[in-house]
């Protein structure tokens, strides 16, 4: 049950002056750090750090602006839980737009979006989620009776910091799906003057999102990004890589049909289609819904949806992934499912594996040990 | 007293983009068109996807309304592959869209609706004592504290004077439409910020059957959660007991927050339940089969339409009685605008005729939105809770005939007051209590299976596609939060040929048909329909809001244009 403060943040009171007025001790604001640190996969020398910073800043202003969308990436936000939604909006940050949540609407609420690019111009982080319609000039999504190509170009001018939200700003996502009739794109394809963050995911799971939000208001820069434009700190492994099933997939215990006997203790899901093993994503870490679940953990294979054009390069979903145009054609595979994986179940890991060196080998920082095997 | 043209767009605080404008004098509404201003256009998206991913592309329709479209996609595949799923996957199916029903309805009522009714301002100056009095005499709710209530509103007050109102920013505080005294102003504030937490809570039944929400996973033939008592993987004691716990609270919230709330909200805007009416025609396909979903005699909630506020008589629905006309829209048809298509003939060719970007007005143009107008022999159709409210109770259905009296009763009010911005708000309350109450029992079914040693949640009849037949098509209905859902698919040699939806807010939001017949919401905006303050739209806000809308769901996002081979020489 959220508790509310009987010492709310109070003018130019600082992160630090706020929680101690709210009866919370160094010491645990210091253990807040440190798990917010491991989050963002930081090591524990950085928690000083994050917590001189966080106790340094004042509610600073985040504009939300939603495109060409399903709002299944607010509800997702609105589900985080470090912080809780009603501590993010009241205490740590100053939502200044977003249509799901905002009191005014119509001209009360672009008068609200206005100000606060004006207001804090070269400062705000923006949120973008949807996708930018480019075809018919643009006139598949309008607010306002202006064109989202138009409002994200206008508010990506002044903003500090560029986050694209789930798959459709990442990348265009379901509207961009062949064969994409409105021209949908991502974010990153319009604003090409700063750098855009990609939160992958359809949706991306909350604690990301808000996670990426305080490592760019404790840093002052944004996190690492893979070649995609995704946070390492999140999207830095695979699920295959991370996977609490991988023990059964190295000992070639598959899931033939779902409620099978193998389904009923819990075994890999490559076989019914997993794309785990081309997918980069915390989902076996982090979890979805507090820590509650995750794809795979309730018995569906994963259907890759961190990556770029899933819709097209991950289906059909219940094909295992050899059977999928554009991948499959390597006969690569790393030491570890080489030596374990192809004498247990010959070809069919071993392709899997491939999917994975596939994408890791697009991936500068992530050492690949390659070794060929004479088998399909 | 010449018309004022007034515009309202963006909406908030809906689904989607939605774009009012209406005509005022003498602060009345006058005229009213509704604009959906998204079109995501994924018209030959699903044609020649393999029929088990539907469910995965449909559920993307709308993340707020995540497990409808999955459903009901489903369905139809499950109806044209005749496949039957087992009871236990039937049951956990209830339980994820029970859940989505009392989750998102509750959202509703405090994140998007209340704002409409509640002054947070106001709040500020309430007596936390006398808060906590009138909220002790509706709800035995544990929280009901004048300590409580303090913390909140010195919560609120500090975060008022900050200047930094954030999502309050512009807001239309002490607007005179606002009617609350100041504690029930600061009740509804405290549990907007309870209800936050909540939610998050409870909606994680989701994640345990389909690992996520938004968007959990479902599979064709069942569910892919299994059970397994012995298993960590698995739904097992551990899983089930947290969906019990989950169940419960969300009842505990429903009927000691929500419940209350609204009543004692209702109460100081008795004058809605004249307002805000509209159309006066009901429909609802039914929800919650308690056996297969073709026993229709198994629904929870009645399938029925009910036309001119008629209470005294329920007609049976057709769905080949539905047809979609594109007169007003930006859609053209190969055989002419004027016509009305049914589903299995659909036609989604988009073709933008309104003004350049920045628009002005678009009430000046024949064609002013991305919504088509469907319509049920020939009418439009008021969907979503209180079509389903209307319809249980003109059918005798216990547990509304009981609620909606109840709260009748309490606001002194009659039956008519039900068609009304007010009797929408109410049904969708009243309708949330009956499914959260009955979840317990879906629950109850599912641990005495589980107990008689079946387990199944899938059945492996027809997954493989060298099963199905060269053609095959089928109707998926379902009735969402946000009222009647239609998925209609046809299957050619293992391939989708043809997707059709129709979809709630595409009937509540249709424009005017080709006799110029205006849709539900602008019916709604039109019936006896105050506007005192152009520039403070909150009368707008109220009625448009009492629908739910849900934009992103409305417009038909994924009809899959098919060929099959008979067609093509029509073309």
């Amino acid at each position: 049950m959220l508790l509310p403060s009987s010492h709310p943040w109070a003018v130019g009171e600082t992160l630090g002056e706020h929680l101690e007025e709210r009866g919370v001790s160094r010491r645990d604001f210091l253990a807040y750090c440190a798990e917010l640190g491991a989050v963002l996969g930081l090591s524990s020398m950085m928690t000083p750090k994050i917590a001189k910073a966080l106790q340094s800043q004042q509610r600073p202003s985040v504009v939300w602006i939603q495109l060409q969308e399903c709002t299944g990436c607010v509800e997702s936000v609105i589900r985080t839980n470090h912080p809780t939604v009603g501590d993010l909006v009241l205490d740590v940050i100053s939502l200044d737009y977003n249509h799901t949540l905002m009191a005014a609407a119509g001209d009360a609420a672009e008068g609200a979006l206005h100000q606060a690019m004006e207001d804090n111009r070269g400062g705000y982080v923006l949120l973008v989620t949807g996708s930018v319609p480019t075809k018919e000039d643009g006139i598949y999504t309008t607010i306002a009776g202006r064109t989202a190509k138009e409002i994200l170009e206008e508010a990506a001018e002044g903003a500090a910091a560029v986050l694209a939200v789930g798959a459709c700003a990442h990348w265009g996502n379901i509207q961009a799906a062949r064969p994409n009739p409105t021209g949908a794109v991502g974010v990153s394809a319009i604003v090409k003057d700063k750098p855009v963050v990609n939160i992958a995911g359809c949706p991306p799971i909350a604690d990301i999102v808000t996670a990426t939000v305080a490592h760019f208001l404790t840093f002052g820069s944004l996190p690492a990004l893979d070649f995609d434009g995704r946070p390492m700190f999140a999207y830095g492994k695979r699920i295959h890589d991370q996977c609490p099933r991988r023990a059964h997939f190295d000992a070639g215990q598959f899931v033939e049909k779902f409620d099978d006997e193998a389904a009923r203790k819990g075994w890999c899901l490559y076989r019914v289609g997993c794309k785990g093993p081309a997918t980069f994503s915390p989902c076996p870490i982090i979890q979805w819904n507090n820590t509650t679940s995750w794809p795979i953990g309730a018995g569906h294979p994963c259907i890759g949806c961190t990556e770029r054009n899933f819709w097209d390069t991950m289906t059909p979903f219940y094909n295992r992934l050899p059977d999928i145009a554009g991948f499959g054609v390597e006969r690569r595979v790393d030491t570890i499912g080489a030596a374990l994986a192809v004498g247990v179940t010959a070809g069919v890991a071993a392709h899997a594996v491939a999917t994975g060196i596939h994408r890791a080998r697009q991936r500068k920082d992530l050492p690949v040990v390659e070794k060929e095997v004479n088998r399909g | 007293m010449a018309r004022q043209r007034v515009v309202v767009d963006p909406i908030t605080r809906i689904e989607g983009h939605l774009r009012i404008e209406v005509q005022a004098e003498n602060g009345r509404i006058a005229d009213a068109w509704a604009s959906s201003t998204q079109f995501r256009g994924i018209e030959t998206i699903m044609e020649g996807r393999d029929p088990r991913d539907a469910w995965a592309f449909t559920q993307r329709i709308c993340g707020v309304c995540t497990v409808v479209h999955a459903v009901a996609s489903l369905r139809a595949v499950e109806d044209a592959l005749d496949i039957v799923i087992p009871p236990n996957a039937n049951i956990i199916r209830n339980l994820v869209h029970g859940m989505q029903f009392v989750q998102d309805h509750t959202i509703h009522f405090y994140h998007l609706h209340a704002l409409d009714w509640v002054d947070v301002v106001s709040a500020l100056s309430a007596d936390p004592n006398q808060t906590a009095r009138i909220a002790r005499q509706v709800s035995p709710w544990p929280n009901n504290s004048a300590s409580y209530f303090r913390a909140v509103q010195d919560r609120v007050r500090t975060f008022v004077q900050s200047g930094q109102l954030g999502i309050f920013t512009n807001g239309y505080w002490g607007h005179p439409a606002y009617k609350l005294p100041p504690e029930v102003n600061l009740l509804a504030v405290a549990h907007y910020l309870e209800a936050l937490d909540w939610q998050r809570d409870v909606i994680r039944l989701h994640a345990i059957f389909g690992g996520k929400n938004p968007h959990p996973n479902f599979v064709v033939g069942g569910m892919a959660s299994a059970i397994n008592l012995d298993s960590t993987a698995t739904i097992n004691a551990e899983r089930l007991t947290d969906i019990k716990d989950m169940i419960v609270r969300a009842r505990q919230f429903v009927e000691q927050v929500y419940f209350p709330d609204l009543v004692a909200i209702a109460g100081f805007y008795k004058d809605w339940a004249s307002i805000g009416g509209g159309t006066g025609n009901y429909l609802t396909p039914g929800e919650f089969p308690e056996a297969d979903v073709r026993d229709l005699d198994s629904l929870y909630f009645p399938r029925g339409v009910i036309l001119d506020k008629n209470l005294e008589e329920v007609l049976p629905y057709d769905h080949m009685k539905v047809k979609e006309y594109v007169t007003h829209s930006w859609y053209e048809y190969s055989g002419g605008n004027d016509v009305g298509l049914h589903p299995y003939e659909g036609e989604t060719t988009p073709k933008y005729t309104g003004p350049p970007t920045p628009w002005q007005y678009l009430q000046d143009h024949d064609q002013y939105t991305w919504m088509k107008a469907p319509r049920y022999d020939d009418r439009p159709m008021e969907v979503g809770p209180l079509a389903r409210m209307l319809v249980a109770y003109a059918s005798g259905h216990d547990g509304a005939q009981e609620l909606v009296g109840e709260v009748l009763g309490r606001l002194r009010v009659g039956p008519a007051a039900l068609f009304s911005t007010l009797g929408r708000t109410a049904a969708r309350c009243i309708e949330t209590v009956l499914i959260a109450r009955r979840m317990e029992k879906w629950f109850d079914d599912l641990i005495v299976r589980i107990k008689s040693g079946d387990t199944a949640t899938f059945s492996q009849q027809n997954w493989d596609p060298s099963t199905w037949p060269a053609e095959a098509q089928g109707y998926g209905y379902l009735d969402a939060p946000r009222g009647s859902l239609g998925h209609w698919v046809q299957i050619s040699n293992g391939k989708i040929s043809r997707y059709q939806c129709v979809v709630p807010s595409t009937w509540n939001c249709s424009p005017r048909d080709v006799h110029g017949e205006i849709g539900p919401y602008e019916a709604a905006l039109t019936d006896n329909h105050p506007l005192a303050i152009p520039d403070q739209p909150i009368e707008i806000l109220r009625t448009i809001h009492s629908f739910d809308p849900c934009m992103a769901c409305g417009v038909h996002v994924i009809d899959a244009q098919g060929n099959p081979v008979t067609e093509v020489k029509v073309q």
